[in-house]
């Protein structure tokens, strides 16, 4: 297809989960999301792209001993650095020892590049969970993916941030289908309005500067959920400890919508 | 023992000369300040300082006349900053100065407040000549997620450095304001639909 990335004809699979602002739940989406698909069946690894800043061990209350920074530095095979993560699923954390890697050399492209290569046939699906901002390690990890998926909040900063990411993305690779996940929507339809507004602003805005139509697919809306808060204080996983919570019945519906299911 | 370690800690992190932090130092708070902005944290400035002409005055005065202009101008900014904010010397002549939650309307005062103070101070050189120097600076802010990489961030304040450089010296310049990516109109018509929520929000 002429709308996807060179890289989304070579593998299938793989999913950018990204934000632009943080703190919208970005993470969260990511560790629930992947349990949410491994209930209905598929094989997943999320790896922990936010080489900065990495926390979905503290989300997933792991202490990895292994990291992808021991894969980087040679001092451990990629075997060892998959583990295996409360929800079913597999995880490759990045680690705090990352922070080197805040700036994007070469060597870290090509490596985090190989890692994704090796791992990718394994699993039904891989979710990269980038970083937070728009920086040169969070849009090239974005590039490695055949979607993306954008986590925003109702809120006018995470729209902006939302906005200029899907912009950003639309304007340097060719990204012209997005997909969006409206998290804490305070009521039912919350999140196809926010979808609505930003698609409004990409009509006239972006897709006349790209040339092409960019389209926004609402894929998921999670309810601002105090089992969220719960899960997030006790560092548990919502979708192992409360699947049918709110956020937790959002998150298995973003999996289905996702599998093509629904 | 205790006292080695914490000598050499002092070696790797201040600039001996000046008693500010060196350029290692002055990076991973760029790095965090960063961090902060992209977590929601207010705005921050970065302003790049540069003396002006400083290789004419060692060159004429000397190096010991040079390194006396260099601790006044290094005191002269830190003396105008906040306790919050970081002064670094960066490199040679070079200073980096890290203003957290400074935005667009504190900008231009809090830079020209520092290039005034360095114009008024006045460097005691060894052969007891009293001289003045000036700064060029360029700033540029961290603003939102798009806006907040820290390499892009320096970047973007050395442009304007360079800037001031090139239209005469002794002045500031400060890049626009960081909402250039996603305009005013966009913003505007982004929001609308906020408004309109809130607004039914206190209709019901």
């Amino acid at each position: 297809m002429s709308d996807k990335s060179p890289a989304a004809e070579r593998r299938a699979g793989i999913t950018a989960i990204t934000s632009g602002k943080g703190g919208v739940g970005k993470t969260f989406v990511s560790a629930n999301l992947a349990a949410a698909l491994t209930r209905q069946g598929e094989r997943v690894l999320v790896l922990d792209a936010d080489l900065g800043l990495a926390n979905l061990d503290v989300v997933l209350n792991l202490f990895p001993k292994v990291t992808l920074h021991d894969v980087f530095t040679g001092r451990s095979g990629l075997e060892e650095a998959i583990l295996p993560a409360p929800g079913g699923y597999s995880v490759l954390l990045a680690g705090s020892g990352m922070v080197e890697y805040s700036r994007l050399t070469p060597e870290v492209r090509e490596q985090l590049q190989q890692v994704i290569r090796e791992v990718a046939p394994r699993y039904d699906r891989v979710l990269l969970d980038t970083g937070a901002g728009i920086s040169e390690v969070v849009l090239y990890t974005v590039s490695l993916a055949d979607r993306v998926l954008v986590v925003a909040t109702p809120e006018p900063t995470s729209l902006t941030d939302a906005y200029a990411t899907i912009k950003v993305l639309a304007m340097t690779q060719k990204r012209y289908n997005i997909q969006l996940v409206v998290n804490q929507v305070r009521k039912q339809g919350e999140g196809r309005a926010v979808r609505q507004q930003l698609q409004q602003v990409i009509d006239r805005y972006v897709s006349p500067t790209v040339g092409q139509p960019v389209k926004l697919e609402l894929v998921g809306e999670i309810p601002l959920d105090v089992s969220v808060r719960d899960a997030v204080l006790k560092r548990e996983l919502l979708m192992e400890k409360q699947p049918g919570s709110p956020a937790g019945i959002g998150m298995s519906a973003l999996g289905l919508k996702l599998r093509g299911v629904v | 023992m205790h006292g080695v370690v914490e000598g050499l800690l002092e070696l790797a992190t201040r600039d001996v000369l000046t008693g500010l932090v060196n350029r290692r130092v002055f990076e991973g708070a760029l790095a965090r300040e960063a961090g902060r902005v992209v977590r929601g944290a207010e705005p921050a400035l970065l302003l790049l300082l540069d003396i002006d002409h400083f290789k004419r005055i060692n060159d004429t005065h000397g190096h010991a006349a040079g390194d006396a202009v260099l601790r006044v101008v290094a005191r002269a900014i830190a003396d105008q900053v906040r306790p919050m904010d970081l002064v670094a010397r960066i490199g040679g002549e070079e200073f980096g100065v890290i203003l957290p939650g400074c935005g667009v309307p504190f900008a231009q005062s809090a830079a020209e407040r520092i290039r005034d103070a360095v114009a008024q101070a006045q460097a005691l050189t060894p052969e007891g000549l009293r001289l003045r120097a000036t700064v060029s600076i360029g700033g540029a802010f961290a603003g939102d997620a798009l806006k907040a990489d820290p390499a892009q961030w320096c970047a973007r304040a050395d442009h304007q450095l360079y800037q001031a450089k090139s239209e005469g010296r002794d002045r500031t310049c400060i890049e626009q304001p960081f909402l250039s990516d996603v305009s005013a109109d966009e913003r505007a018509m982004l929001f609308a639909w906020a408004l309109d929520e809130q607004q039914q929000g206190e209709a019901l």
